[in-house]
Order: structure tokens, then C-alpha cells, then sequence
């Protein structure tokens, strides 16, 4: 009856055997070839000395030597530009996450506080945005944020009370994180969703019978029980914007750029490819431990009395 | 819950469905607008949806969409749906990581990673290499969508079909598979829109003469902003509207990996 | 000879032994119940008779010969050692029921004759009769999340039977029902399997379900067999304490045999003092062991005024060649009250406590003893049952 003694049935049969190391090793070799293999690939590609024309230089020089070098990530840490490029991209894609957390949080406890009925009804209206091209939802904005509309207009006619000069919202770090913050909106009201449902009930009844206000209820008791899922929503939100490029090259203008821009024109303009391989992975090596930072202060930790 | 905190969730809920759909709204009702600018509502007109349908080089990267999209689905669905199975039963330490680091990670990681291991290998970046780099990431949603349907269902079906004197594959057959098929499809229909939507990497992967639609209207939003971009928005929104409704009605929850 | 033979069969999961080289036979025709508390084995023991475990290699004594000291599982003579499920003569009755949710309450019966290859008509034929036998034949074309969980719990049987399979497992199949129902289906699945003739093992950890429904009990404890016999063996002559604690509600009376003469033998009770006993197995002077004796067995009154302040027990006869009955003096410390039977808590003089009931149904209104009066208690010397330590 227990899972351990069904599995138990697999081993003794030898055709599923078979079938099981089909199963598994096919996508498994998939994955292996378009996916781990290209990431390595690029450990190596940091490592190598660039092209004459772009691209890699051969792996073996013409004596026979092995062509490796660390200069790429010399030239990362003695340039003071690109350090400064990932702690403002680090500080957007925190502004981001946080934003993201203040308008998902109260989205997604109306969802769950909402009847049975209406619920799939709203998480269906989440996901449809979600699920939209990510282009449309960036080049939405561009037209809101543009000279002739309310918001910059209305940004302009404040300006001039104080007698300061119309601006443009549009190609300023204020539309990328705009942006930033709407396109990734749903990636963090699912996760908190899916774990806020599972919440008791009966909890915070306890609690109001004990004596606990909204807010205490909010603090002492859903805000520590929801911390998984903010964490998972957090990470969803915080490593893609990261590591973004389209949202700052369409609506950043110069003021605006990030990490992503930069490596999108190492690969494809200066073609600088061993470079662009070292910015990529510090790329992700600084989420991940961002990420897993995150996930330690995340943990559910023990209330003291 | 006192009616006013719950009057304020309610305000904030309302907010944040305006702020969500708000955006895409204007972009739909300014396809129909008669300017050439997204400015002012000037007149209803269809024009720009007729441009469109004459504008070849949209009509080419559709097509090119929607082939990629299929291929990419029926690739990525029967692995995935492998990957699900494999993770359900014994998970391992390897295969995880395998087939979650591709949602994981930034997409442009992977997706420079793919254009240099493409060149590498002498592929010419075309329909081709944006195919297989559309499948590596699908294969994880697929995966997790099948991964989820499988945990949920009875264990002991399977082994009172066997009981009955069903082998192992008619077992998997008249019992497993109708359990699962909805999770399937629903991913089959998650990697189609996945694949229609991709930007980044199929940005690196296209090389310089392959085209899909958003990297079309990535072009057109950088060079001339005409209301066609609206109108194929709008087509795009519609045909993703379709699918994922599809998606949710035959296997509800899944959308939402709760898990 | 026996229909199924259970040779010697072990199974171990990491250092947990589920089954303990057990061996038994089982008749033809039987409802054999396997009866203990949870982890006990006995469902570890259900699934490798289905196929769908196996035996460990070696028995209890494994090291040496290893041929014959492996586990086997014979059936209507046939070694079912390696035989998948699918191909045993068994159906198994799973706890959850295990209908198919995506199929209807036919197509669920139906699916065994239609893995057998039967042809379409004879199927129809059997679904029909089945769901007769089960009283189910209106809700054919019903969804198993439609019906009750009684009417899926019948489905689940009309399922198991309808291809006459030679043996039915039967694993806990009543738990998640509730008590009136679980009363009627018991009366039912008696009377099915009479009807039937099938061959039921039946596992289940409410042992009063076990005496009401089987042929034959065995009772098991941590991989291991206690006791095997007839239900009303067990409960009148447990073979040792955990059989007579499980079964019912039993005092447990530690104490050395002190003389013996004739039918009779003086029991010398710890703490307490001499009692008269039957004579039984194992009774030499000097044995110590315990006596079991059943609550509804020992009669319980107001001690009168003629008893005196004395708490001392009073066999009407000390030593061998006693009276016919041992009496106790006591305190009631507590009572449960049942409706048709009272359970009394009665502390002795030596502090230890002994469980007496007492039927409610004497005619007028019956007089209950309260906490804390002093009381009689009173059994015939053989209402108990010796057990050898």
C-alpha cells in the first residue's frame, strides 16, 4: 500500500526497466545537448581569447597551444563601468521585486478571499497577461508613457506650475522599472496565491478569538505563514528582471540601460564574445546568490514568545 | 475579517486588475483608431488590420511562428511528458536540475549560450536553431504541468488495474493516460504559446534572416510606429486569449503551478 | 490440501522487518482474516499474495540452504513465485476502492473481462449478473465521484468477483465507512462470500469485525503470527497476552501455580492471593504466568454488611479442592456506561484494577453502582484461561 512497496514493484519487472531508461534518457540527452552543453560551452568561451573578426578565437593556438586566457574577466573587474552597470541593474530589479510584492500581495489575498465561483473566474484574468506576448505588454507602455498622452502631459503641466521644463517620462530608468514592475506582475501573484489558499482558515479565527487586530493577525500570523511564497514569487520576478535587455533598449533611452544591454551588444555588435560570456555568467552567478541569500532570510523562522 | 479591511482588499484587487488590463486595452482600441499616431481617438477604421494582411513581411513571420510554435509543441510536449513521468517516479538529482534550470535561469543566458554553441557547431542560425532552442525550454513547463496532474492522481489505480489482470502497458493505457491527457494537452497548448510569445531567445538564435513575429514587431515598435503594430497585437492577444482559455477549461489549476 | 500455502515468506524494507517467516494454509472456501494493529504486517503480507510484492530471497534462517529457506507462496498447487498480478487468479479489493474515475460503473466491472479478452456480449451478460449480486444494477451508468461511499465500495467487489477468481483480498475494505454502515456491509459480504464460495482473505485491524465475519483469524503482531484458530478459540483461549489484550477487553492476572489437585489448581495471584482455577496445559506447580479472564465473565455487587470492613481476599476455600467460585473485595473507581452493558473499574486492596461487566437489562430500573462503593466481585473458578509466560 505504501509508495515505497509500489515502487518496489518497478525493479522487479525487467521490461519497464527498458521502457523506464527511455523514458527518462530521452529528454534527459535533449536537455544534455541544447542546454548543459552550451552552458559549459560558455564557462569555456570565458575563458577564451576573442576572434580577429568576432566571435572565438580557435581553441588551439598554431603551436599546438591551448589559446585560454583570463584577461575577459581581468577587463570585468578593473573597469569601474560595468561593476556600477550590474549594482544599478541589481538595484532595479530589487525596486522591481519590491514593487511587485506591494501590488501582488492585496491582488492575490482578494483572489483567495474570493468565492469558489469567482476564483478560476480571476486567476484566469491574471493569467492572461501573463500569458500575452511580453512585447505588446512593453510597446502598451510606450504608447502610456509617450509625449502626447495623460501621464507625461499631466507630469509636464506639474513641472511648469514650478516653472521646471517638460520632461519625457519615456527612455528614463522611471519607465523601465514601470515596466519592469508590469510585465512581471503576474510572476509574483501566482506563487503568493498558490500558497496563501493553502493557508487555514481557522488560524486567523484563532487568533481574532485570542484577541489579535487586522494588523497583528497580518504581522504574527499570514504575513510568516505567506514567506515561502513570496520567496518563490521573488525569485520569479527578481532573476528575469535581472538580467533583462528588451524593457531597458525599447524604453530606457540611454539613462536607462542594464547588465542585459550590454551583453546583448557584446554578442551581437562588438561581438566580443569571451566578454560577453564572463558578463553572462556573473549575471548568474549573482542572482543565484542573491536568490539563495533571499532564500535563507525567507525561511519560516520560529516566533519567540 | 472586518468589512473594512475587506473593503480595501477589494479597492486594491480592482486597482490591480485596472493597472493589468488597462495597458493592453488602449493597445486594442487604437488598432481600430483612423491616425496614424497613438495619440487621440480620431475614427473606428479597419484599415490597419488590412494593411497588415498585406504587408508580406508579417504575413512571412507569422508563418514562421506558427510553424515553429507546432513543431516546437509536439516535440516538447512528447518530452516533457516523458520528463513529467521520469521526475514523478524516481526525480534523482540530476534531471531536476536539467529540466528546471531553463525556466529558472534568465532567458538570455540561455539564449546566448545556444547562439554560441550553434555557430560552434557550424548550424546556420535560421528556423532551424530557433526550433530546438524553443523546445529546450519548453520541455520544463511541460514537465511540470504533467509532474503536478501525475501527484494528484491514485496510485493504486494503476495497481488495481493490474489486478484485474491488465500488463503494465494496457495498465498505462486504459488508465494512466486518460488520467493524464488533459495535463498533456493543456502543456501541448502552454508550449504553443510559449513558443508564438518567445522574444530573447529567439532574438539570438534567428541569425540575420529568420523572422517571427515578435521579432517583427520589435523591429517595427524600433523603427516606424504605425497602428499595424497594434492591430497584430491585437490578433496575437486574441489567439492567446483562445489558447490558454482552451488550456484552462481542460485542465483547470494547472495554469496556476500551484504546488 | 490447502488452496493457497504460504511457505515461510519474509519481507524486509531497509532494517524494518514487515514479515517475519510466516507461514499458513488456507482452505478453500474459507474467510480467513488476517487481524492486527497497524504495522503489524499483515497488508505487506495481502500484497505479496496479489503480486504486487515479493517475498525477500531466505526466510527467517537465511545464510544458510537458500533454496529451501526462500520465501514461496503456492496456490491451488502453483508456485506464483515471479508471476505478475495481472496473472494471478486473485482480485483484490483495494482500501480506497480504486475505481477508475474516468470510466462508468460498468465500464468498471467490465474491465477485468475485458483485459480477459471476453467477447462483448458475454461481458454485458457478467456486468448484469455482478451488479446484481451487489444489489447495484440501477446505477450502470453512473461515475464512481456520483455515488456514496458504500454503493463505490460495492462497485469495488462486483469488480473483484466477476470473473469467479479463485481468492478474493479483501484490504480493509469497510474503514472509511461509518458504523451502521459498516454493521450492514459486514452482514452482507458474510453472506455474499456463503454465496459466492469464493476463497475471502480479509485483512482488518477492528478485531470485533475479524470474530464477526471470519472462519478463521489469525492474529498478528510486528511480522509475526500470534495465534491462528477459529474466532470464538481466540477470544476464550488466547495463547498469550497480546492475543488476549487485542481481542476484546481482558484482565490480565500475573500469579504462580501453587498447588494442584485434581480438576482444580490454586492460583496464587500477585499481590493479591490464592484463587481456584481449572486445570489446564502447562499448569505445573511453580509455573508462573497469568490468568485471563473476561470482564462479562466476573459479576459485580454491593459488598453488604455481612462481608464486614475486611478488603483481605476470600476464596470461600483457600488451597486445593476448592469452591466453585473466587470472590475479590473492591472500590469502583470508575464506570462506563454503554447503553445495554455497563463497564465497571473496581480497585482491589493491592492496588491493582479489575474490569467487571454488567448487563443492564435486569427487569424495573437497574441500580447502578457509583464511584467509590465498595463491591464484590465474583467468577466461576474456570471462567479464565491460563497463560504460560
Amino acid at each position: 500500500m505504501t509508495a515505497a512497496a509500489a515502487s518496489l514493484v518497478q525493479r522487479r519487472s525487467i521490461p519497464l526497466v527498458r521502457v523506464g531508461l527511455l523514458v527518462r534518457g530521452l529528454p534527459a540527452l535533449y536537455l544534455w545537448i541544447f542546454f548543459a552543453l552550451p552552458c559549459l560551452l560558455m564557462v569555456l568561451a570565458s575563458l577564451r581569447v576573442a576572434g580577429e573578426f568576432g566571435g572565438l578565437a580557435p581553441l588551439f593556438s598554431e603551436s599546438g597551444r591551448l589559446n585560454l586566457t583570463v584577461a575577459s574577466y581581468g577587463e570585468l573587474f578593473s573597469t569601474f563601468i560595468y561593476f556600477e552597470l550590474f549594482l544599478k541593474s541589481l538595484l532595479y530589479a530589487l525596486i522591481t521585486t519590491v514593487v511587485c510584492l506591494a501590488l501582488a500581495y492585496p491582488l492575490a489575498l482578494a483572489i483567495v478571499r474570493a468565492g469558489k465561483t469567482w476564483r478560476d473566474l480571476l486567476l484566469l484574468l491574471v493569467i492572461l497577461p501573463f500569458w500575452s506576448n511580453f512585447l505588446i505588454r512593453v510597446y502598451a507602455w510606450m504608447i502610456i508613457l509617450g509625449p502626447d498622452w495623460v501621464m507625461t502631459r499631466g507630469l509636464n503641466a506639474v513641472r511648469g506650475w514650478f516653472g521646471a521644463e517638460p520632461t519625457t517620462l519615456m527612455f528614463s530608468p522611471i519607465a523601465v522599472i514601470i515596466v519592469l514592475v508590469y510585465v512581471h506582475l503576474p510572476f509574483m501573484v501566482l506563487p503568493l496565491y498558490a500558497n496563501l489558499e493553502k493557508h487555514d482558515p481557522a488560524l486567523i479565527d484563532a487568533a481574532q478569538d485570542l484577541g489579535a487586530n487586522a494588523r497583528q493577525r497580518f504581522r504574527h500570523i499570514t504575513w510568516p505563514l505567506s514567506l515561502p511564497g513570496v520567496f518563490a514569487g521573488s525569485a520569479l520576478v527578481f532573476i528575469p528582471a535581472f538580467g533583462i535587455f528588451a524593457v531597458p533598449d525599447l524604453v530606457g533611452g540611454t539613462n536607462g540601460i542594464m547588465i542585459g544591454n550590454v551583453i546583448k551588444q557584446q554578442f551581437l555588435e562588438t561581438r566580443n564574445w569571451p566578454f560577453g560570456s564572463v558578463l553572462s555568467l556573473v549575471l548568474t552567478v549573482v542572482a543565484l546568490a542573491c536568490t539563495a541569500l533571499a532564500a535563507r532570510a525567507a525561511r519560516p523562522r520560529r516566533e519567540a514568545p | 475579517m472586518n468589512r473594512r479591511s475587506a473593503a480595501a482588499i477589494t479597492a486594491a484587487a480592482v486597482a490591480g486588475y485596472a493597472f493589468l488590463y488597462a495597458p493592453l486595452a488602449v493597445v486594442v482600441i487604437f488598432s481600430f483608431n483612423d491616425s496614424k499616431i497613438n495619440a487621440e481617438w480620431v475614427g473606428f477604421t479597419t484599415a490597419w488590420y488590412a494593411k497588415l494582411m498585406r504587408n508580406a513581411a508579417m504575413l512571412t513571420a507569422a508563418g514562421n511562428s506558427l510553424l515553429i510554435a507546432l513543431v516546437t509543441s509536439l516535440a516538447a510536449t512528447t518530452l516533457g511528458t516523458m520528463a513529467g513521468f521520469a521526475l514523478h517516479r524516481r526525480p534523482g538529482r540530476v534531471l531536476p536540475v536539467l529540466v528546471f534550470a531553463p525556466i529558472a535561469m534568465p532567458e538570455i543566458l540561455m539564449g546566448v549560450a545556444l547562439l554560441m554553441f550553434f555557430v560552434l557547431i557550424n548550424l546556420t542560425l535560421g528556423l532551424l536553431s530557433i526550433t530546438l532552442a524553443h523546445i529546450a525550454f519548453c520541455i520544463g513547463y511541460v514537465a511540470i504541468v504533467v509532474r503536478s496532474r501525475l501527484a494528484g492522481s491514485d496510485e493504486s489505480l494503476v495497481e488495481a488495474a493490474r489486478d484485474c489482470g491488465a500488463t503494465p502497458w494496457l495498465a498505462f493505457r486504459h488508465v494512466t493516460l486518460p488520467l493524464i491527457l488533459p495535463g498533456v494537452i493543456a502543456g501541448a497548448l502552454m508550449a504553443f504559446t510559449l513558443s508564438i510569445d518567445d522574444f530573447v531567445i529567439t532574438f539570438f538564435t534567428a541569425g540575420a534572416t529568420a523572422s517571427t513575429l515578435p521579432l517583427q514587431i520589435y523591429s517595427m515598435v524600433k523603427t516606424t510606429v504605425t497602428p499595424e503594430v497594434n492591430a497584430i497585437s491585437t490578433l496575437l492577444l486574441l489567439l492567446t486569449l483562445v489558447l490558454i482559455t482552451a488550456a484552462a477549461k481542460i485542465a483547470p489549476g494547472i495554469l496556476s503551478f500551484s504546488e | 490440501m490447502a488452496l493457497l500455502e504460504i511457505q515461510n515468506v519474509t519481507r524486509r524494507f531497509g532494517t524494518m522487518t514487515a514479515v517475519d517467516g510466516v507461514s499458513l494454509s488456507i482452505e478453500a472456501g474459507e474467510f480467513f482474516t488476517l487481524l492486527g494493529p497497524s504495522g503489524c504486517g499483515k497488508t505487506s503480507l495481502l500484497r505479496m499474495i496479489a503480486g504486487f510484492d515479493a517475498p525477500d530471497n531466505g526466510g527467517a534462517n537465511s545464510g544458510t540452504n537458500r533454496d529451501t529457506s526462500r520465501g514461496r507462496i503456492v496456490l491451488d498447487g502453483q508456485d506464483l513465485t515471479g508471476v505478475p498480478p495481472e496473472r494471478r487468479p486473485v482480485r483484490t479489493v483495494f482500501q480506497s476502492y480504486a475505481l477508475f474515475p474516468h470510466m462508468t460503473v460498468a465500464a468498471n466491472v467490465a474491465f477485468p473481462l475485458k483485459m480477459a479478452h471476453t467477447s462483448a456480449d458475454a461481458i454485458a451478460g457478467k456486468v448484469k449478473e455482478a451488479l446484481a449480486d451487489v444489489q447495484l444494477t440501477s446505477l450502470a451508468m453512473r461515475f464512481p465521484h456520483e455515488l456514496s461511499g458504500g454503493q463505490r465500495q460495492r462497485v469495488a467487489i462486483a469488480r473483484a468477483l466477476v470473473t469467479h477468481p479463485t481468492m478474493m483480498l479483501l484490504d480493509e475494505p469497510l474503514a472509511a465507512l461509518d458504523a451502521k454502515l459498516r454493521e450492514q456491509l459486514q452482514i452482507e459480504l458474510i453472506n455474499l462470500q456463503k454465496e459466492v464460495g469464493i476463497t475471502f482473505i480479509y485483512v482488518t485491524h477492528d478485531q470485533s469485525e475479524a470474530l464477526a465475519l471470519s472462519h478463521r483469524i489469525a492474529v498478528m503482531n510486528q511480522g509475526r503470527i500470534e495465534q491462528l484458530d477459529e474466532p470464538s478459540k481466540l477470544y476464550s483461549f488466547p495463547a498469550n497476552r497480546f492475543v488476549a489484550d487485542f481481542l476484546g477487553q481482558c484482565n490480565i492476572l500475573d500469579g504462580t501455580v501453587a498447588a494442584r489437585d485434581g480438576n482444580r489448581c490454586t492460583f496464587e495471584l500477585t499481590r493479591i492471593g490464592p484463587i481456584t482455577v481449572a486445570v489446564e496445559d502447562g499448569m505445573a506447580v511453580g509455573a508462573r504466568g497469568a490468568l485471563a479472564l473476561r470482564p462479562e465473565k466476573v459479576s459485580i455487587s454491593a459488598a453488604g454488611p455481612q462481608y464486614g470492613a475486611q478488603d483481605r481476599s476470600q476464596s470461600t476455600a483457600s488451597g486445593a479442592g476448592g469452591a466453585d467460585e473466587n470472590h475479590l473485595r473492591g472500590r469502583v473507581t470508575d464506570f462506563l456506561y454503554s447503553g445495554d452493558v455497563t463497564l465497571y473499574v473496581i480497585e482491589l486492596a493491592s492496588g491493582q484494577r479489575l474490569e467487571a461487566l454488567r448487563a443492564n437489562s435486569a427487569p424495573g430500573r437497574t441500580r447502578f453502582l457509583e464511584v467509590g462503593d465498595t463491591v464484590d466481585v465474583a467468577w466461576r473458578f474456570d471462567a479464565g484461561h491460563f497463560i504460560r509466560e
